[in-house]
């Protein structure tokens, strides 16, 4: 893996794959401010970009601990999602008796609305990081099982023919055969619980936390300061994209054959 | 003399197909000596697919024995090295992780296994690309690599359906006149299908040839010339006569080798 940031080739590289998307967020900013300020919008309706910026200077030492905690809680919650969600995978993929069962259940966890559940989950956890983990660890497990069930059931039998043709044993067609397969669905799965952590463990904090950002969000409404929830809203989707960022990162270290061909592109 | 690398007796193989009985494969015999290389060659869907999965062990025949030196292959998988028609290369793992992996799953340590390989990959033809993935090489070297995975599973008898299949015809003859080469310094016993007559006749002994379905063995031609065999032969008057004994015994008076089946090779 190649990640040549520093030369003028990969800068321009950068520059071709992001630049629109931050020309049209410039622009959109832009015309944000705009707005605000000719039609005079009050600021707990509609604050400007350049309050939301003052918002951020003016708590700034209050944001790391915060951070700091809707972080770990999201990260937290995402590893015990995806090992949730592996195992139900596994068991799926393996039993289909509980295939039959367990999908159809599944499916009905996920109707469940988290903000019915968040509060129920602080009477039984209490006002600490678990529930907040928990309902990160619900949100994600989801994308992680139906993803993984899917690729280690989709293995080629064409594959799994020619081990078994060799000699292998069934631990032995799972380990050179389905699993590296499943591999790929299995970072899909991931990215999808990645990118609703944070919002998940946000969520969370609504309810009742002590520390984070849903927190930070909570008295900033309180006091009416829409500037200090946009400062959140902003930092919930830097967060989200960080942690994207993340598990992108894990799946080319771990399916680096995923990204050959692309890599021979841009050479 | 010991047991033949290869003994079907009685083969019959009947499976369903949207509710109706199928006969694949209808009473076939069939020995194949120690470092033998016999040719099965046989109309599309006669059953030389079928036949070649009963000895790898991957299917369970309605009737008949099968045995690899020796020892019954039904429902034991294991005794042969067996080449699919696709190279099934494992896409997540290197060239060199791919030939290894026979000799992985008979239990080698990665190491020796990777190491034995590697000795291998000069005579493949693969030298320089042994830490690349499947993804970055051309059809031939798939092949050529898939054949290696081959060669290395400990097996001495090799089972290889319609392995240059897929291959376009100017690829196909140089991984014929290689595959001689690779046979003499690396001898085994061969049992190959394909649809290729003259393929057939360049590389095997003895061409066996099958019936539509339900598969039967309808002749056995031995094929002219020692092994190995120059491309040359093709025209001359033996082969040529040879070709039409086998031809005939397909029922086809036109050449059945098949045209545009050529695929175009990832990362080519």
């Amino acid at each position: 893996m190649k990640l040549a940031l520093g030369s003028a080739a990969g800068a321009r590289r950068l520059a071709a794959a992001y630049g629109p998307s931050a020309v049209l967020l410039a622009l959109l900013v832009a015309g944000w401010e705009a707005w605000v300020r000719v039609f005079d919008t009050r600021p707990y309706i509609l604050p400007a970009p350049s309050r939301i910026w003052q918002g951020f200077w003016e708590t700034k030492h209050l944001l790391p601990e915060h951070i700091r905690t809707t972080l770990a809680e999201a990260v937290l919650g995402l590893g015990f999602g995806a090992a949730a969600g592996v195992t139900i995978a596994v068991l799926v993929a393996g039993i289909p008796l509980v295939r039959r069962v367990l999908m159809p259940l599944l499916v009905v966890s996920q109707t469940i609305p988290m903000v019915v559940l968040a509060p129920l989950l602080i009477v039984w956890f209490g006002f600490g990081m678990t529930p907040k983990v928990v309902v990160v660890a619900l949100w994600g497990f989801f994308p992680v099982a139906v993803a993984t069930a899917d690729g280690l059931m989709h293995a080629d039998r064409e594959m799994v023919g020619l081990v078994r043709s060799m000699g292998a044993n069934r631990l032995q067609v799972l380990r050179y055969i389905a699993v590296p397969a499943a591999l790929p669905a299995f970072f899909s799965g991931l990215k999808i619980a990645a990118a609703y952590a944070v919002g998940g463990a946000v969520v969370g904090e609504w309810i009742g936390a002590s520390s984070g950002l849903g927190l930070y969000i909570t008295r900033a409404q309180t006091s009416f300061r829409v500037d200090r929830v946009f400062v959140a809203v902003v930092l919930i989707a830097l967060l989200s994209m960080l942690l994207f960022a993340a598990v992108h990162v894990l799946a080319r270290l771990a399916t680096p054959w995923m990204y050959v061909r692309t890599e021979e592109e841009t050479r | 003399m010991s047991a033949p690398a290869i003994r079907v007796e009685g083969l019959e193989h009947t499976f369903r197909q949207k509710g109706r009985e199928v006969r694949a494969v209808d009473g076939v015999d069939l020995e194949v000596g120690e470092g033998e290389f016999v040719a099965l060659v046989g109309p599309s869907g006669c059953g030389k697919s079928t036949l070649l999965r009963v000895l790898a062990g991957l299917l369970v025949p309605t009737g008949g024995t099968a045995e690899v030196g020796g020892v019954s292959a039904v429902g034991r998988p294991g005794l042969v090295a067996f080449m699919p028609q696709k190279d099934l290369l494992l896409p997540w793992r290197r060239a060199l992780a791919n030939a290894a992996l026979g000799l992985e799953v008979h239990g080698v340590p990665r190491k020796e296994a990777r190491a034995r390989a590697r000795a291998l990959f000069g005579v493949f033809g693969l030298e320089g690309f042994e830490q690349a993935w499947p993804a970055q090489m051309s059809g031939g070297m798939r092949q050529r690599l898939a054949l290696l995975r081959t060669f290395l599973v400990p097996s001495r008898v090799l089972l290889l359906d319609e392995p240059f299949g897929a291959l376009d015809a100017i690829t196909r003859r140089g991984m014929h006149a290689w595959l001689q080469e690779v046979l003499a310094i690396e001898p085994r016993t061969v049992l190959l299908v394909t649809h290729d007559v003259e393929e057939a006749l360049v590389l095997a002994d003895r061409v066996v040839v099958m019936s539509p379905r339900p598969g039967r063995i309808v002749d056995a031609i031995a094929a002219p010339f020692a092994r190995p065999r120059e491309p040359g032969i093709v025209t001359e008057a033996a082969f040529v006569a040879a070709k039409a004994r086998v031809l005939a015994a397909l029922g086809e008076g036109d050449d059945p080798v098949s045209a545009g089946e050529e695929r175009t090779a990832p990362g080519a």
